[in-house]
């Protein structure tokens, strides 16, 4: 038998932080492998670099029979590996249907249509998905997500399955389904193997074979059986914690679970009666009543999208009940009453801390916002620090920390405050048993000595056991509320675990039972038999339209999903050009002026009327005093002040020199040059006249300047501005659209599939950007009609050059979106970087107002070779000259070459694993 | 309201911030580099106006008409054929050609007024009208000074002396420095108050803290808070370093009346900010808004073209946005040495403004989180 894995000497680091140190290992083919451990000791780095979703640093690694280092390698078995990463549905789209997330994958791996649905067909049926295939992933409970996700990584027959704990928040029912599917699939192809890191323990138990592991090191290896006879002990957990250092060992003793003292006098903490909670014609909530007496553990279970956790959410008042009651430490729960969240503290199942505040800063901000008092509160967060085991973390970024101890961090926070309830959802989903035990004391020993009521929902079974009471909930109604052992009881089971499974099979409706059958009947040879039916024919190592395709595919349905967006894209664009095609003039006209007029004489009133009647000026009332005028402008009530001196007409008379002062507002450069010019106009026709007058004839002019103004003979200036805006907006609002769509991908966790699949990172970028081409360019067709129907503006040129050269512009718009979306770590970041990058060339240094041969400096030179300079040359030459190609090629070679450009820059600082 | 949840949930966005340096970066860049490139850049508004001639004549006076024209109003003239004009044109390489017709020394010479055709690209109005001005006087003169042998002063009994008040010599990069100074308050506060608060919605952190005895108001304000403490000091720190000393604008003004102005701002835009963001799902939306809201505050507020030209309607749609009446204000303070008597009406506007987009950000605020 061969080796599929064979580690030697890996060791990883992140920062200064040893995350697995020289770790050696051969996996042989066939087998299911466990990882187990607690939390952060580097399972999931290992299972990561085994992927090959992150890169190799020390040490070398060889999985299925080549070196890992090989970008060639990765690329040839990819499509043979199959990895889960953890987290719920990570590497799964939520706006996409089931159908469409396995079409999306399927199509990555190559497979023929037919192939795809028959493969679709098979394992959604194995998996009891098919009668889901239309609903979106996104509204899927936890068990299901699993599951899909299970499907997505088996649409392609790979020979290593890598699943990072799968089972991790999901309900016992779902999670012993999931395993037969496992066992399935082993059965019908024995040559798969099967790597799981677990938190399970019992799951752990039924794997062949196991990798103890704990702080960056494996602890031991062998199976179940062998761990357990090498440690002496009977079952896997105390097997485990044997082989734990002394030190860690001293910490774990067993939970000892102290009942509730039988006294029904205790006043009731929560209350609920007849909660409902309606969204839209949904019910997630229907019905429920119970009553948590204080210092009482009640224990909450129930499968994923069950409503466990929007009854929470109403206990806590942040989502106001449809219908029903809720009495929280003896009055109605008021959600603006901010008297009684003191007295609770609440722990959401999304991790929801400030990832970018220390371990030691949120804890810290949490106490200040509970108000615990200042002396109390360095003494108070240690405590929390050393309770939850902490400490040594107590400066590093939660987002450093595996889920565990980030799940630790939670409730230490919601704890800070000493609260009277507890309202925890799932508080220990994903945390390692030792870290699960010690927090359970924690608890027991709140309710117990301090009174603390509790309410918990879990998926542990072990820790349902240890509630006083619990209640099975199922697709939104209560199914049955009792102390564990009664539960057992009733059921007649063995353990809780049996009797859960056997309730909810009770509450399940007939369809999901029928499949059952139908599934198993699948099963057997028919994956494989397909398997050389369908293998994909073409290789991978090549550059693929298909793969590229189903990018595009789910790229464009994912906007579609999203309408809001969509027609802000549209209707925005078409908004901004109408209010900036009209509000942008460069005609200056209706200035404001005054005369501050000292002498008063029928020549200085003559000098007057002369401004008076220009259509650029409105004569605002007269000047009093210097004082005034120095008032009036400072306001910018008046943008000119003419000053005509005492004793003008006097002077005039006797041929004395005389000056009339003209005072321009000079805080805007360009108007008070245009307000120059208007002036010096109406001053020399107003001597003309009255030299014409005075019969002194004299004309001065040797020459007739003919001004003749081409293209714009009007010069309106909405046939300036209007061509000039297409180009500013094409640039804008596409960046925009793209410059997320790599960042929020890393954001949510499905940059996974890049990693991945055998997806190229050109495919891959290409293939996201199409949709976004598509829907800018007929953004573009809708401006120009606008501009041509509302606008006027006459469109003299080459229809068919504007549309070529407006594709390219859009083309590259997209990929500078891309570029924004790559270089930035935050969807933030990636926003202000597209709209500095887009915003400022296109107003200041395209040459939309001023040409761009008239700039200077850095400005000037990003006017050079910027693109939107070049479609603003193109746009306005089609628009008002009536140009084409024949005149216009250059600005296509400009636009064009940006394009390859803005896209390698981009593909090179992609990167295809993670680092 | 408390106010110690607004201040330690302002530590908390400061750190934050600070913890997201391709950010810190960005905001520096706009604060200082983005401002020198974009005020250097953009000229008077007569700059380096590419000019042409066709001459017919070959003569002296032509060859002297050609030498007047020079930087930085022109670039230095090209002389180019018939031929060459409609694609020059066509294609922007210039704004104006001027053909000077055959025998045209013979003909001023003989008094017989010839004409000078100039053809100007309208499409570039900006330079079309004041570079045909500026045309016309520089051809009148230089014929006029040929004539008589020597340049005339002109001689008018009435003189007329033009002085530009607040900016003597009509410096661009005076004005362009603090519009881009404005530009850049608003697109980061937006940015830092509003993205913040999508960020929060989508990482589920805002549900935690509304389940917390912290009100709606404490996390509104101190995003509010935050925001613009950052974008304050940015600004400080732009107007003296970049502006007055690297720039070397001179300021006229009350630089403190103009940073109590800015507070007034940014408590306007930062409100504005988080109601987009009670408005948008998801951080996509976000973007798309911001930039139909941008681009209408940077190019109709004043700061780029002249209020006064625009459009009645525009004009009055314009003075519900905060920026149309900050960059009055600063336009007041800082070019012409307004002080608060000349300049309240527009302090007060803003103060409102923020106020309403406050009021209904706040009571949005609830539903929209709570519906996530």
């Amino acid at each position: 038998m061969t080796d599929r894995v064979i580690c030697q000497e890996l060791t990883v680091r992140y920062g200064n932080k040893l995350a697995i140190g020289n770790i050696s290992l051969r996996i042989p083919e066939g087998k299911t492998v466990g990882f187990i451990g607690p939390d952060g000791v580097g399972k999931s780095t290992l299972l990561s670099l085994i992927a090959g979703e992150r890169a190799l640093q020390d040490g070398a690694l060889e999985v299925l029979g080549g070196d890992m280092r090989q970008h060639q390698h990765r690329r040839k078995i990819c499509t043979d590996i199959a990895y889960m990463p953890q987290g719920l549905g990570k590497n799964l789209y939520p706006t996409l249907s089931v159908e469409e997330n396995l079409q999306f994958f399927a199509k990555l791996f190559g497979h023929g249509s037919e192939a795809r649905r028959a493969r679709i067909d098979t394992l959604t049926q194995r998996t009891g998905l098919f009668p889901f295939l239309s609903r979106p992933a996104g509204k899927l409970s936890g068990g299901m997500k699993q599951k899909l996700g299970l499907c997505c990584a088996l649409i392609h027959d790979p020979k290593l399955l890598i699943l990072d704990e799968p089972t991790t928040g999901v309900d016992p029912l779902a999670r012993s389904q999931f395993w037969q599917l496992i066992a399935d699939i082993r059965q019908s192809q024995p040559n798969i193997t099967v790597l799981v890191a677990t938190a399970y323990m019992d799951e752990a138990e039924q794997f062949e074979y196991l990798i103890a592991m704990n702080d960056g090191k494996i602890l031991a290896t062998g199976s179940p059986q062998a761990l357990m006879t090498q440690t002496q002990t009977s079952d896997l957990e105390a097997a485990f914690v044997a082989l734990l250092p002394k030190a860690m060992q001293a910490q774990h003793t067993k939970v000892v679970m102290t009942p509730m003292a039988a006294d029904d006098s205790a006043p009731m903490a929560i209350e609920a009666k007849g909660l409902t909670m309606q969204f839209g014609d949904f019910t997630a909530v229907d019905n429920v009543s119970f009553s948590i007496r204080k210092g009482e553990i009640f224990g909450f279970l129930g499968s994923n999208g069950c409503g466990k956790s929007t009854t929470m959410k109403m206990l806590t008042g942040l989502l106001p009940q449809t219908k029903g009651e809720v009495r929280l430490l003896g009055k109605t729960l008021d959600p603006t009453d901010i008297a009684t969240r003191y007295r609770v503290g609440y722990m959401s199942q999304s991790f929801s801390l400030y990832t970018e505040l220390t371990v030691m800063q949120n804890l810290v901000l949490h106490a200040r916002l509970f108000d615990v008092a200042p002396d109390e509160r360095a003494e108070r967060v240690e405590e929390m620090l050393t309770r939850f085991a902490l400490t040594e973390h107590q400066d590093a970024l939660p987002a450093s920390l595996p889920l565990g101890l980030r799940q630790r961090l939670s409730l230490a926070v919601a704890m800070v405050h000493k609260p009277e309830v507890l309202i925890l959802d799932e508080p220990t989903s994903g945390v390692d048993p030792v870290a699960r035990d010690n927090f359970w004391r924690l608890l027991i020993a709140l309710a117990r000595n301090d009174g603390v009521t509790i309410f918990i929902s879990t998926h542990f079974m072990n820790e349902a056991a240890r509630c006083d009471r619990i209640s099975l909930m199922h697709a939104g109604k209560v199914l049955v509320t009792d102390p564990p052992a009664k539960i057992i009881e009733h059921k007649q089971a063995k353990t809780l675990e049996e009797a859960f499974i056997a309730y909810l099979k009770q509450a399940l409706p007939a369809p999901a039972s029928v499949t059952k059958p139908h599934a198993s009947k699948a099963d057997g040879n028919s994956l494989s038999q397909q398997k050389h039916v369908s293998k994909p024919a073409h290789q991978y190592g090549r550059f693929s339209l298909q793969r590229l395709l189903s990018y595009a595919m789910r790229e464009s349905l994912e906007l579609m999903r999203d309408p809001i967006r969509l027609t802000m894209a549209f209707l925005g664009s078409m908004v901004l050009m109408v209010v900036i095609g009209y509000g942008i003039t460069m005609d200056v006209e209706d200035l404001p002026y005054a005369v501050f007029d000292r002498d008063k004489s029928a020549i200085s009133e003559n000098y007057v009327n002369s401004l008076a009647g220009s259509r650029y000026f409105i004569e605002q009332p007269e000047i009093t005093s210097y004082g005034q005028m120095d008032r009036r402008m400072k306001s910018g009530e008046l943008s000119l002040a003419i000053e005509i001196p005492p004793d003008f007409g006097q002077k005039l008379h006797k041929g004395e020199d005389v000056e009339i002062a003209a005072w321009i507002d000079g805080s805007m450069p360009s108007r008070a040059e245009t307000i120059e010019g208007y002036v010096e106009g109406i001053h020399v026709t107003w001597l003309l006249e009255q030299a014409a007058q005075a019969s002194t004839t004299a004309s001065t002019s040797y020459i007739d300047v003919q001004s003749r103004y081409l293209y714009n003979p009007d010069i309106r200036s909405l046939v300036a501005i209007v061509p000039a805006v297409i180009p500013m907006l094409l640039l804008m609002i596409p960046a925009l659209l793209t410059s997320l769509a790599v960042v929020r991908e890393k954001e949510m966790g499905s940059i996974i599939n890049l990693y991945v699949t055998p997806v190229r990172k050109i495919e891959f970028l290409l293939g996201k950007q199409l949709p976004y081409i598509v829907t800018s360019f007929a953004s573009f067709v809708l401006l120009i009609v606008m501009a041509v129907v509302l606008f006027n503006v006459p469109l003299k040129g080459d229809v068919i050059a504007l549309g070529v050269i407006g594709l390219l512009f859009v083309t590259f718009a997209t990929s500078f979106g891309f570029f924004a979306s790559v270089f930035t770590n935050s969807q933030i970041a990636a926003i202000l970087l597209t709209t500095i990058g887009t915003m400022v060339p296109a107003i200041q240094f395209a040459g939309m107002i001023t040409p761009v041969s008239a700039l200077e400096g850095a400005g000037k030179l990003i006017g050079e070779i910027h693109p939107v300079s070049y479609f603003l040359l193109a746009s306005r030459g089609i628009f008002s000259k009536g140009l084409g190609f024949e005149t216009l090629d250059f600005t296509v070679y400009a636009i064009a070459l940006a394009i390859p450009v803005t896209l390698g820059l981009t593909v090179v600082m992609l990167k295809k694993q993670e680092h | 309201m408390r106010l110690s949840n607004v201040v330690h949930l302002s530590v908390k966005e400061l750190w934050s911030l600070w913890r997201d340096p391709v950010m810190l970066l960005l905001i520096v860049y706009v604060f200082s580099v983005n401002i020198y490139t974009a005020a250097t850049a953009v000229p008077e508004s007569l700059h380096n106006a590419p000019i042409a001639f066709v001459d017919h004549d070959h003569s002296q006076l032509s060859k002297r008409i050609v030498d007047a024209f020079m930087p930085p109003y022109f670039l230095t003239p090209k002389v180019i054929s018939e031929q060459e004009v409609n694609e020059a044109l066509d294609t922007g390489t210039y704004t104006f050609v001027i053909t000077l017709p055959p025998d045209f020394e013979k003909r001023v010479m003989k008094g017989s007024v010839p004409d000078v055709q100039v053809n100007v690209d309208a499409t570039r109005i900006s330079q079309a009208f004041t570079g045909n001005g500026y045309i016309t006087e520089i051809l009148n003169d230089e014929v006029a000074a040929f004539v008589t042998g020597y340049k005339t002063e002109s001689s008018y009994p009435v003189n007329l002396i033009m002085r530009a008040r607040f900016n003597p010599a009509l410096e661009s990069f005076w004005f362009g420095s603090v519009m881009e100074l404005i530009n850049a308050v608003t697109l980061i506060a937006i940015i830092l108050s509003g993205a913040a608060l999508i960020r929060e919605k989508e990482r589920g952190t805002v549900e935690h803290l509304l389940a917390m005895p912290v009100s709606n108001a404490d996390i509104m304000l101190s995003k509010i808070i935050a925001t613009s403490l950052v974008v304050w000091l940015a600004t400080l720190m732009s107007v003296y370093g970049m502006i007055e000393c690297v720039l070397g604008v001179p300021i006229n003004g009350d630089i403190s009346l103009f940073m109590l102005a800015v507070i007034l701002q940014l408590f306007a835009i930062s409100s504005m900010g988080i109601f987009m963001a009670t408005i948008a799902r998801s951080m996509p939306q976000f973007g798309l808004l911001l930039i139909l809201v941008l681009l209408p505050l940077q190019l109709l507020s004043g700061g780029t073209t002249p209020r006064e030209s625009m459009p009645e309607l525009i004009q009055y749609l314009m003075l519900f946005t905060p920026n149309t009446h900050f960059v009055m204000a600063s336009q007041g303070i800082l070019y012409r040495g307004a002080g608060l008597s000349i300049i309240y009406p527009q302090l007060l506007a803003l103060l409102v403004i923020g106020g309403v987009f406050y009021y209904v950000a706040l009571r949005r605020f609830k539903t929209t989180v709570g519906s996530l």
